[in-house]
């Protein structure tokens, strides 16, 4: 037999046996506390390999498995990002797995299979394995959801996550056998092949039924109802995971999917695209304004960021891919900033997660407030932060295609959402503080991300060229046919 | 070392680019400063003012070497940036924006020494949202890539949005919501505009995008789109309600600079862009401009006249000043555009010394209504020398920049249409009335107060905040040439692509 074939998914392969090997450490660790820094510690080293595997493997495109399976520098990018944000999660979870009462060894074995399902998810080339990762990458996601099993708010979340995934993985499903009905393929370049001549209308409708099933993934508006709740319900290090590593993957089998395997009928999905974008920018803005709390803030936020990102999908354009590339980096940059942020919010030990917390911040914690104060920004889309470049890039793609409209709504709705971003920052600002200061924490990893992230949002500018650079050499292996 | 100068021969240091970023140093003196809370004070004004001086100071350089024959840009730096996108860094001067860059390297040591005193708490944060805005201003006017300068343009909206927000009066919030989200709204319409420019041109720099011939249909919605943008920056009206809360809660320095130079933004943004790039859409809607120039004139005056507040009547009356200007501009003619320049300089220096005015008997009295005053003459007489001929300046007295500036504007207007003219020169009437009028109830009558009839003498710092502004307005309104001979080649190039491109476009059109 020849191994050499299975190269291109060495890094799934090893994280996989990792996973086999985790579960043993877990079993015989010893005492949860324990054994759950271990298997931390354990499962950042082996997403520190799988990165490094990824890197050195993926520098062409590769099938395995009977082209069930597929490399490219595209999934490369995409497979680091996400590598990075759930290892810069897991280095933020050591004290607040405590906090939260799920310091258990579990935790990071399931967040180690969540990535595992999503790295197969970003290599699918068919879709019986597209399904197999998104199923693989979901499960595990409920079970963490609910994971803090004596809160109410928890299992609702994790109950809420798994009825409406379970609703959305059937969609996906038919839409996927009805495409298979259709063109009496599952390959993705096998679909893309029948499809040239044009899509039939069972075709359609099953592609209408995979996006919807995406959209939801990416919980774009109107699939995004799970969002707020879950967001607000998990515990706190989990909505951070949450936030970036599932994001990124389910936007990377998105773009695979629109682009690559119906890159022949780009107008079968794109008048969808585009509504989807459209209602996920607007209702994103509008719903964030009324949040009290800061993580259903975000969760807001991040339907609204998802739309902007769907902009660039629907243009349709080879820029489209590379503009939702840098968005998504910087979305993830930024996120993953403001939840070390949130994660260290307490007054007496207990998270103190309303809005209206922040008041006094900017003189109780300067620097926090400081790093906050920039990550609103980036994110309201303010020059000369990265969260502009990434707009920049994406409606840049929108306006070549010809979507004025689509711009100026996404830039018009950008100034609505600016407005909770300021209010954020008022608060730090200018309120006093009421009640007891918030706790000051000596957690130097929250301190370091945040620092590091905000300093990655500022000087952004600098650094765009190269990702830029970066990205253009992936462009050739992304889509079959363009528009 | 030869230090090459201005456009003919070679320059050996990017004088732009250390102009603009030089506040940014300051910035990280800033952020090193340590020490107890009133050190901590002491020391940052201290550096502020220090590196904003010597911003000055490399501003005068310039000042100086600039060539006022040339027509092109000068002291010209480029880099590379966005290689790949096509977007590069690009920065250089002409006589249109040359006299901003160092207008707003003039002012902002001015303001910094306004808010000496009157900055009460977080002075370290105050001055680093200064040093930030100083850059941003500065690099405004010299940026020449369309990328370079949104993110200059926008970015003003940060330092400004936080002065205002967390140093400002009692409905500070209400005021910086509204002028972040007022402005932010203009300028996503721009930044739209832009990238369909960007799509259809291939590029984003400024000289070659000027020279690029827009369809006419896309012109028209170009130009709607940069308006929108530029309208609220001016502010024009009926878009101009921003302001009057901005500047009301905005703290005395704050005021300084958004007068002084954000607004002048927005001119400055229509004879960059709107002109040269859109000549045929701003012959068509040149009519729109004039109706509600005309109406910001006449209107804002009146409005201005019923005001009881000194801050807001100021920022009425520069709604006025900017309604000069806007006329100005779209006349399209030499002496409106040099009279347009000539008052938005104009007004940068006298609106900044009304507005400090109005912070120096805040600072005493902690109130801005007018009624609460009178007679200030006794107790402060060369404050009411001062006031008075700022007031004056503003009104439009022969011998002041501001004459010069309505008066070009006027002979602009006529040649575009005696009724524009009669109307703009309404605005003088008025703007004498209102301005008149306030002076009187502040300054003159029997001080009976006797809060008022304590106020202390200005002090040295005041003082010297006036002179240097005082000079300037004096030597523009007898030596205007001074002015207007750096600026004119600029202006007739604006002039010739507003010309060449309607030629063609007629051309086209016979065709």
């Amino acid at each position: 037999m020849d191994f050499s074939l299975l190269t291109p998914a060495i890094a799934e392969i090893f994280l996989a046996g990792a996973a086999i090997v985790l579960v043993l450490v877990a079993a015989f660790g010893g005492e949860d506390s324990k054994a759950s820094s271990l298997m931390r510690k354990l499962t950042i080293g082996s997403f520190v390999v799988a990165g490094a595997l990824v890197v050195s493997n993926g520098q062409a495109p590769n099938l395995a498995f009977g082209n069930l399976f597929m490399t490219s520098p595209f999934k490369v990018y995409m497979k680091v990002l996400v590598l990075v944000a759930a290892s810069v999660v897991l280095l933020m979870a050591k004290s607040h797995l405590k906090a939260d009462g799920i310091n258990r060894p579990e935790f990071s074995l399931l967040i180690l299979m969540s990535v595992l399902g999503m790295m197969v998810l970003i290599s699918a080339n068919d879709l019986m394995v597209l399904y197999m990762g998104i199923e693989l990458q979901s499960l595990p996601l409920y079970v963490i959801a609910a994971m803090r099993r004596d809160s109410i708010r928890s299992s609702e979340a994790g109950l809420k996550y798994f009825l409406l995934g379970a609703l959305s993985s059937g969609l996906l499903l038919y839409g996927a056998s009805l495409i298979y009905g259709f063109t009496g393929a599952t390959n993705y370049g096998a679909i893309a092949a029948a499809l040239a001549g044009g899509a039939s209308n069972g075709a359609v409708i099953g592609i209408v039924f995979l996006v919807a099933g995406m959209a939801f993934k990416i919980s774009a508006a109107p699939f995004h109802m799970w969002t707020p709740d879950v967001y607000e319900g998990s515990p706190t290090i989990v909505t951070a995971f949450f936030a970036v590593a599932p994001k990124l993957a389910a936007m990377t089998l998105f773009l695979r999917v629109t682009y690559g395997m119906l890159g022949q009928v780009g107008e079968a999905w794109q008048q969808v695209v585009v509504a989807i974008a459209v209602l996920s920018m607007i209702i994103g803005a509008l719903g964030a304004i009324m949040q009290t709390d800061l993580k259903r803030l975000m969760a807001y936020s991040s339907i609204a960021h998802m739309g902007y990102a769907l902009v660039g999908m629907a243009s349709a354009l080879p820029e489209g891919v590379s503009g939702v590339m840098v968005y998504m980096a910087i979305y993830v940059a930024s996120a993953l900033g403001i939840f070390a942020i949130i994660l260290t919010l307490s007054r007496d030990g207990t998270s103190a997660l309303k809005i209206s917390d922040l008041a006094g911040y900017s003189r109780s914690h300067p620097l926090h407030a400081v790093c906050m104060m920039i990550f609103m920004f980036s994110m309201a889309g303010i020059p000369p932060l990265g969260g502009f470049f990434g707009k920049w890039f994406v409606f840049s793609a929108a306006v070549n295609a010809g979507m004025v409209s689509l711009a100026v709504f996404g830039v018009l709705s950008s100034v609505i959402g600016a407005f909770f971003y300021i209010r954020i920052i008022k608060v730090m600002y200018v309120d006093d503080a009421v009640g007891e200061v918030l706790d000051r924490h000596e957690n130097s990893i929250n301190t370091f991300v945040m620092t590091a992230m905000a300093i990655i949002v500022v000087l952004m500018m600098f650094g765009l060229s190269s990702l830029r650079d970066a990205i253009a050499a992936t462009l050739p292996y992304i889509a079959f046919v363009v528009g | 070392m030869r230090v090459g100068l201005g456009a003919d021969m070679e320059t050996t240091w990017p004088v732009l680019t250390v102009l603009t970023f030089l506040p940014l140093v300051g910035v990280v003196f800033l952020l090193l400063i340590r020490g107890a809370e009133e050190v901590v004070v002491r020391i940052s004004r201290n550096v502020a003012l220090w590196v904003s001086g010597f911003t000055f100071l490399v501003s005068l350089f310039l000042f100086y070497h600039f060539d006022p024959s040339v027509s092109g840009y000068q002291f010209e730096d480029r880099g590379e940036w966005l290689a790949r996108d096509g977007i590069g860094y690009h920065m250089g001067v002409d006589g249109i924006s040359m006299p901003f860059v160092v207008l707003s390297a003039f002012l902002t040591p001015l303001a910094i020494l306004a808010s000496w005193n009157s900055v009460k708490m977080r002075m370290r944060e105050y001055m680093i949202a200064f040093m930030v805005l100083e850059t941003m201003m500065i690099g405004t006017f010299c940026a020449l890539d369309l990328v370079m300068f949104y993110l200059f343009f926008e970015a003003v909206l940060i330092p400004m949005f936080l002065i205002i927000g967390i140093w400002g009066g009692a409905r500070r919030v209400y005021a910086s919501f509204k002028f972040f989200l007022y402005t932010l709204f203009g300028s996503v319409l721009m930044l739209v505009a832009m990238l369909v420019m960007y799509g259809q041109a291939g590029t984003t720099n400024i000289p070659e995008l000027a020279g690029f011939a827009f369809d006419p249909s896309v012109q028209t919605w170009l130009f709607l789109a940069f308006f929108a943008s530029f309208a609220v920056k001016v502010p024009m009206w009926p878009v101009h309600t921003w302001l009057p809360d901005a500047h009301v809660e905005a703290p005395t320095a704050g005021s300084m600079i958004l007068a002084g130079i954000l607004l002048k933004m927005g001119g400055y943004g229509f004879l960059r862009f709107s002109l040269p790039m859109f000549p045929d859409a701003s012959l068509f809607f040149a009519p729109l401009v004039f109706v509600l120039s005309v109406i910001a004139v006449i209107y804002t005056s009146l409005v201005a006249l019923a005001q009881s507040d000194m801050k807001k009547l100021i920022a009425y009356s520069s709604v006025a000043h900017m309604g000069f200007v806007t006329v100005g501009i779209f006349t399209m003619t030499e002496q409106g555009i040099a009279g347009a320049m000539f008052q938005m300089i104009s007004h940068g220096l006298v609106s900044a010394a009304l507005f400090f005015a109005v912070g120096v008997v805040y600072d005493r009295l902690h109130t801005r209504e007018i009624d609460a005053y009178g007679g200030v003459v006794d107790s402060m007489p060369r404050y009411a020398v001062f006031f008075m001929f700022m007031m004056l300046a503003s009104v439009g007295l022969p011998g002041t920049s501001g004459f010069v500036g309505e008066f070009l504007v006027l002979v602009g207007a006529w040649q575009a249409s005696t009724w524009l003219a009669f109307f703009t020169a309404t605005g003088l009437v008025l703007g004498a009335t209102y301005m008149l009028w306030l002076y009187r109830r502040v300054v003159f009558g029997k001080a009976e107060k006797p809060e008022v009839i304590a106020l202390k003498p200005m002090d040295r710092r005041e003082i010297f905040i006036f002179i240097p502004l005082s000079a300037l307005v004096l030597w523009y309104g007898v030596f205007p040439t001074s002015l207007l001979d750096l600026m004119q080649p600029a202006i007739l190039m604006v002039l010739d692509q507003v010309g060449t491109a309607t030629e063609i476009a007629s051309l086209r059109g016979t065709n």
